[in-house]
């Protein structure tokens, strides 16, 4: 790599050439104050609170898009530099609402935090505020204009990681904002609902639909049994809300804290995890054996399911027929549990903690209502689980560690993986792999799969069949890959998307900021809880085959037709 | 062919099609399509730009942004007459707001709006240079000065 010498505040460094000054100080350790950078994004250079001096360059440049050149001299904190810095966070706070303690995001914002940085204590201006309404006219996502500070992160995730474009800078000066097209809600687009917007927005602009308040009318509520089963991915990042390291396994103080908070019953959704490799890996054995559409794509993510509706309803039929493991559990509760403990499933609140946005929406799909009732009432984020946390004033570092509730709280390390990326596929393959040789396997690690790169490809050889698998994640590495699939380029047999990058450790709805190293984090945090199961096959879950043999009959019997499997249809927003 | 709006959508895009032929294939072929797209249609419904979208390969929230970006290009239908209120500091000094808010009362539209039988279109400009005649407003390429509130009912008579 050509390198370059540079000089910042009196140290010499030596720096790739492709480098921006922001990068190259941070690779020496000097942290220059910004807002609209994000590590992971293309920067937009919008805020220019990362502006530094140049010696020679005509003004203060934005560092973070400020290219190195041989022998530049940069100085970070001088008198003009800070005073320059602090005046854009005082014109941006001249036009914010000032309602930070009211505010979703309050202490965990940017933009709170770099006028704390700075030591901004009077707001000079007093400037006109923005009259933008509302839009909230969807299951996930809430989205308030008036706390936009244009730095178009959410234009960039939206565009080159989700591929989906939805947002752009719209009007000029005073009225620009960052809209979808027409100005039109989130509803009215081709939104997938992946919540990726909100992660990275730095602000209170965009924010999941908060749905504590009805969770806390259930909980408080003498007539109703409240269940609620917790996603994989939730155990090894809900800590991050609550002060915690990333990559910290919180799962038995989760489930205490639940207890605490007035869940009746805490129980998994790994245990239909388990469920729906058992479904979904029958449905590919079908598939192979009898001529079924190929590839077959994985159906848990709804972000992903909700991109093939809108993009490419033409391959809805590569879509595995099978629920995600939230639905499959949530027409359970209020059949085979009501069944089970003898309670009226109208008197069921069934509650699901999720890493995902995306998930609020699947839980209103129409056809989600096979129990005869709602089957997921409430859907929370694991950031609204950390507030209700917060709330009831309890101290989770000091919680004991508690056990899930059995039988719907029993589960494998299979289930666990399901947050990662290429989670389901070796899941899917330790389940798969043992059903068609009818060999138990020498090992159940498929290291192939794992990692975090947007498209994996694998083969795998089972028997005499050499099963070739990918592994997606993102929603533009899955349009590379449908796209292969319509011109019939790919030959895959099956293939795992996940809309979020890193998988569901990486969802909409986990704690903010994430940035890769954190997904890295999560994702070692998750095949720990793996390693440490004492069972790692989803088919030898003994909870998952008692219901089979007393309740569902087989996979892909009547009765899972019924409860555990859906259809899909294309959706007309654009 | 795009699939956008079925049957009839080669008849009422035959001018859009011709303009799309001829920028085929250049680069930054958006904004000129734009403006013929415009003259064309005389303004750029949401259908138009969707089509454009489409056939240059442009997501239609980044075409909403250069459309919302330009003054010169409008989304929604234009009146015939053409009125701009002018708000620049001499007007404002000499009432150029009760003036606005006279033409808004008479038309029942808010700056920005076209009346519903498409008679006007009410904009305001920051100054259109007639300063000494304030507080000023144009009705197509009139210039009407001095203005009070009382002048605008019979002035927009004039404009049919
Ligand atoms: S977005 Fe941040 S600065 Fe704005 S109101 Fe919310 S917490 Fe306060
Ligand atoms: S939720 Fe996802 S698809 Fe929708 S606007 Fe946000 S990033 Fe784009
Ligand atoms: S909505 Fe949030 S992410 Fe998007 S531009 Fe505004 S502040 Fe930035
Ligand atoms: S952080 Fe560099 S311009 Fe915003």
């Amino acid at each position: 790599m050509d390198m370059v010498n540079i000089t910042i505040d009196g140290k010499q460094v030596r720096v790739p050439k492709t480098a921006t000054v922001l990068e190259a100080a941070k690779a020496v350790g000097i942290k220059i104050p910004s807002l609209c950078y994000h590590p992971e994004l293309r920067p937009e250079g919008a805020c220019r609170v990362c502006v530094v001096e140049v010696a020679g360059a005509r003004g203060l440049v934005a560092s973070c898009v400020y290219p190195v050149s041989e022998g530049m001299e940069v100085r970070t904190t001088t008198q003009q530099v800070r005073e320059a810095r602090k005046m854009v966070v005082e014109l941006l706070l001249a036009n914010h609402p000032q309602d930070c303690l009211s505010c979703q995001r309050n202490l965990n914002c940017e933009l709170q935090t770099i006028a704390s940085d700075l030591g901004i204590r009077k707001i000079r201006f007093d400037g006109e505020k923005k009259q933008c309404s509302i839009d909230a006219e969807n299951p996930s996502l809430v989205r308030d204009q008036n706390k936009c500070i244009l730095c178009g992160r959410c234009i960039k995730v939206c565009s080159d990681v989700q591929g989906m474009n939805v947002y752009s800078f719209a009007n000029r000066g005073f009225s620009t904002t960052v809209v979808p097209a027409f100005n039109q809600g989130l509803h009215q687009v081709a939104c997938t609902y992946c919540g990726q917007c909100a992660t990275v927005c730095p602000t209170g602009a965009i924010v999941e639909k908060d749905d504590t308040q009805a969770v806390w009318e259930a909980l408080s509520d003498p007539n109703k049994h409240v269940v609620v089963q917790t996603a994989p991915a939730v155990r090894v990042a809900l800590g991050e809300t609550l002060g915690m390291a990333p990559g910290s396994v919180v799962t038995g103080k989760m489930v205490a804290a639940l207890r605490k908070l007035g869940f009746d019953k805490v129980f998994d959704t790994d245990f239909t995890a388990d469920l729906t490799i058992l479904e979904e890996g029958s449905e590919l054995i079908d598939r192979l054996q009898n001529g079924g559409k190929l590839p077959m794509i994985t159906s848990c993510s709804p972000g992903w399911i909700n991109f093939v509706e809108l993009v490419y309803p033409d391959l809805l039929e590569h879509l595995s027929t099978a629920k995600s493991p939230q639905q499959m559990f949530g027409a359970l509760v209020k059949t085979y549990y009501a069944e089970k403990a003898g309670i009226d499933p109208a008197q069921i609140v069934s509650v699901s903690i999720m890493p995902c946005t995306a998930k609020k929406a699947e839980a209103v799909r129409e056809e989600m209502r096979s129990s005869g009732y709602q089957d997921v009432d409430y859907v929370l984020t694991t950031r609204e689980l950390g507030r209700m946390i917060k709330e009831a004033g309890i101290e989770f570092a000091n919680l004991p560690v508690e056990e899930y509730d059995a039988p719907l709280g029993i589960s494998t390390g299979a289930g666990v993986i399901f947050g990662a990326t290429g989670g389901v596929m070796e899941a899917a393959l330790r389940t798969v792999a043992e059903i068609l040789s009818g060999k138990e396997l020498d090992s159940i690690d498929f290291n192939d799969v794992r990692g975090m790169d947007g498209v994996r490809e694998a083969k795998i050889l089972i028997g005499d069949l050499t099963v070739k698998v990918a592994i997606v994640n993102t929603l533009s590495c899955a349009r590379k890959l449908l796209e292969k699939i319509r011109s019939g380029e790919a030959d895959y047999h099956f293939v795992e998307v996940m809309a979020c990058p890193g998988g569901c450790l990486g969802g909409g709805g986990q704690p903010i900021p994430t940035y890769s190293e954190t997904r890295q984090q999560r994702a070692k945090a998750i095949y720990e809880c793996d390693y440490t199961s004492t069972i790692r096959k989803s088919h030898q879950n003994p909870a998952v085959k008692e219901l089979y043999d007393t309740w569902l009959g087989k996979p892909l019997g009547d009765k899972s037709h019924h409860l555990l499997h859906t259809h899909y249809k294309q959706q007309n927003r654009k | 062919m795009c699939d956008c709006c079925g049957g009839n959508h080669e008849k009422k895009f035959v001018q859009l099609e011709a303009i799309l032929k001829k920028y085929q294939g250049m680069k930054g072929a958006l904004i000129p399509v734009l403006q013929e797209a415009q003259d064309a249609y005389g303004y750029l419904s949401k259908e138009v730009i969707e089509h454009i979208g489409e056939h240059l390969d442009i997501p239609v929230s980044q075409i909403y942004g250069v459309v919302t970006f330009y003054s010169q290009f409008h989304l929604n239908p234009r009146g015939r007459n053409i009125i701009r209120v002018c708000q620049g500091t001499a007007c404002h000094v000499r009432g150029g707001k009760a003036i606005l808010e006279a033409v808004q009362k008479q038309l029942n539209i808010k700056a920005g709006q076209t009346t519903p039988d498409l008679r006007f279109t009410l904009e305001t400009v920051a100054c259109i240079g007639a300063c000494g005649l304030a507080p000023v407003m144009m009705v197509n390429d009139d210039t009407h000065g001095r203005l009070t509130q009382e002048l605008i009912p019979e002035i927009l008579t004039k404009y049919s």
